[in-house]
């Protein structure tokens, strides 16, 4: 039985966590029949679904559109994977979403209708059922097998590689939409505009910390360095909770779990809730005062330093 | 209008967990336990809701052991009315607690029921969207924001990228993000008088739900560990490091 894929997209696009789960996807097809199929949800989306049929490793990609599938809805997004997957033994072993904002809604909802269980935030395939998961802020990995028919599982994006984005050539399908449940309606968002990279694909993230005082010294030391590395700008709990950066800058537990290339963390402690969300960072670099903050126990480089002097002069060095 | 309030006993935030020697999970003999912070947020949403006079009773439920008393003690300090403890020594999976929950949802026939986006033991967040699937209701997780009326709740949402507001009918499903309010300090009075408020206990089959785990765990170990770093004297030799010899910029 082929492995399904739920995409992550924007109707004109098909977002990065998407490759990283098609690459999961490709691990467990391995043990299987190899078919990895991809679900476009959307409205007006076909060109999402024409950009996911050119992802590398993809056999077919599925479009859905209509107009109660356009931002994602939980409830209508639940009833198409449904359709999709049938009934009886169903027409997919696994289930796959990215362990993203719209994944982690979606995929517990498809996982109780069929009356099996999650596999969260999965980091390593092992075989088809069994698979490695951190627990406890990453503390602990747990190695986890399912006896279930059908496998539901969110795909941790730090854990797997992208695969390439062309170089596919899948076929689309269209498929019938589902009718709009009608409980539950978008109003509006406010997504904010940026030409920076995405925080959990950017190849080097900059984050500061509550050290930094006030939203207005956040931007002012912190944005020049991001904007001389081409980097994202990333923040820890409590700065986002003081109100000095938006909520989704947040790295951490409950935030967002990013392994860039390069993480230079400025005024960040490290409480165990940020290090969960960065401690797979290729390169970590902590500037901080404190010559005790547990930031240093992870750090490849640790600068103790004040970080409203030594940021600015990186920003200039490098 | 009712509002049911699941809150899960978990090692306190501050513990960092040890992984057994044996491998077979982490070692919770001996450590301080507390509520779910994300379960704090709501039980002090649901509290405020109630104190807003859009709510006329805030129930608490807690599913697993006897010590999770104490948590729904917790929860009666903050304000909710009264509490169910759904009492088994099973492990319990998501999946097992959406059942557990759905099965009060039919009894109490609450008008919202609001939980934690996620426990900080298992790091599942699947809970309240399972909860929602089960009792075929609509569900707003990671809110930062609740606007209640009488027939229909808006929230607004912590997305990747930023905010997103749905408007959902009631009955409906909330799951609380960490910005959405801060949990009050509890006071000893207040502690004092949630002992004297009702807490029922019922086991799992009295509601007829079937908890067996269905993930099995075959080992848990301790994450990779970074190799420790050096510290650099100055920005200059910082800047030569990354160049050098990490050549990441």
């Amino acid at each position: 039985m082929p492995v399904l894929v739920i995409a992550e997209h924007d109707n004109a696009s098909i977002r990065g966590a998407t490759l990283n789960t098609v690459k999961a996807a490709t691990e467990i097809s391995m043990f299987l029949d190899g078919q990895v199929e991809v679900l476009v949800a959307g409205h007006r989306a076909q060109a999402a679904a024409e950009a996911a049929a050119l992802v590398a490793g993809v056999s077919k990609v599925i479009h859905a559109d209509a107009a109660g599938l356009e931002h994602g809805l939980a409830e209508n997004v639940t009833a198409q994977v449904l359709a999709l997957q049938g009934s009886g033994a169903g027409n997919y072993s696994h289930i796959l979403f990215p362990a993203t904002a719209g994944g982690k809604n979606v995929a517990p909802r498809v996982a109780a209708k069929l009356d099996v269980a999650q596999i969260s935030d999965i980091t390593k395939v092992v075989s088809a059922d069994t698979f490695e998961r951190p627990i406890y802020a990453g503390n602990a990995i747990a190695t986890v097998q399912s006896a279930d028919s059908v496998k539901i599982i969110t795909v941790r994006t730090t854990g797997f590689d992208a695969v390439a984005a062309t170089g596919g050539s899948a076929a689309v399908e269209t498929a019938a939409a589902t009718a709009d449940a009608g409980k539950s309606s978008f109003v509006g968002s406010e997504i904010a505009k940026s030409d920076r990279p995405e925080l959990t694909a950017a190849k080097i993230i900059v984050s500061g910390g509550r050290a930094l005082g006030s939203k207005e010294k956040f931007d002012e030391v912190i944005t020049p360095l991001a904007d001389k590395l081409g980097a994202a700008i990333g923040a820890s709990r409590a700065a986002v909770d003081a109100g000095y950066a938006p909520n989704d800058l947040q790295v951490g537990q409950t935030g967002k779990i990013v392994a860039p290339q390069l993480y230079i963390a400025a005024g960040i402690s490290g409480a165990i809730q940020h290090l969960a969300g960065m401690k797979d960072s290729k390169v970590i670099v902590a500037i901080n005062k404190d010559p005790e903050a547990p930031i240093f126990s992870v750090a490849d480089y640790g600068l103790e330093a004040d970080l409203f002097i030594a940021v600015p002069e990186l920003a200039e060095g490098v | 209008m009712k509002i049911l309030v699941p809150v899960k006993r978990v090692v306190d935030y501050n513990v960092k967990v040890r992984v057994k020697s044996d491998n077979t999970g982490v070692d919770i003999a001996n450590v301080k336990m507390s509520m779910n912070p994300f379960d704090e947020i709501a039980v002090e949403e649901a509290v405020r809701l109630k104190e807003k006079g859009l709510v006329t009773e805030v129930i608490a439920v807690s599913c697993g052991v006897a010590q999770c008393q104490e948590t729904l003690r917790t929860a009666m300090a903050i304000g909710a009315d009264r509490a169910i403890l759904v009492e088994t020594d099973v492990e319990l999976q998501p999946l097992a607690v959406a059942k557990i929950l759905k099965a009060l949802v039919d009894k109490e026939q609450p008008g919202l029921i609001i939980l934690g986006k996620q426990a900080i033991d298992d790091d599942a967040n699947q809970t309240g969207q399972m909860l929602a699937a089960l009792a075929d209701l609509p569900q707003a997780t990671f809110a930062n924001k609740v606007e209640l009326s009488a027939d229909k709740v808006s929230v607004t949402r912590e997305v990747d990228g930023g905010l997103e507001t749905l408007q959902l009918s009631l009955p409906a499903v909330i799951t609380t993000d960490l910005r959405l309010n801060e949990p009050r300090y509890v006071t000893l009075p207040n502690i004092m008088k949630a002992k004297k408020k009702q807490l029922d206990t019922v086991k799992p089959e009295d509601l007829g739900v079937d908890v067996a785990p269905r993930l099995k765990t075959l080992k848990v170990t301790e994450p990779a560990k970074r190799g420790a770093g050096i510290k650099v004297a100055d920005v200059a030799a910082l800047v030569e490091k990354l160049k050098n010899e990490a050549k990441v910029i």
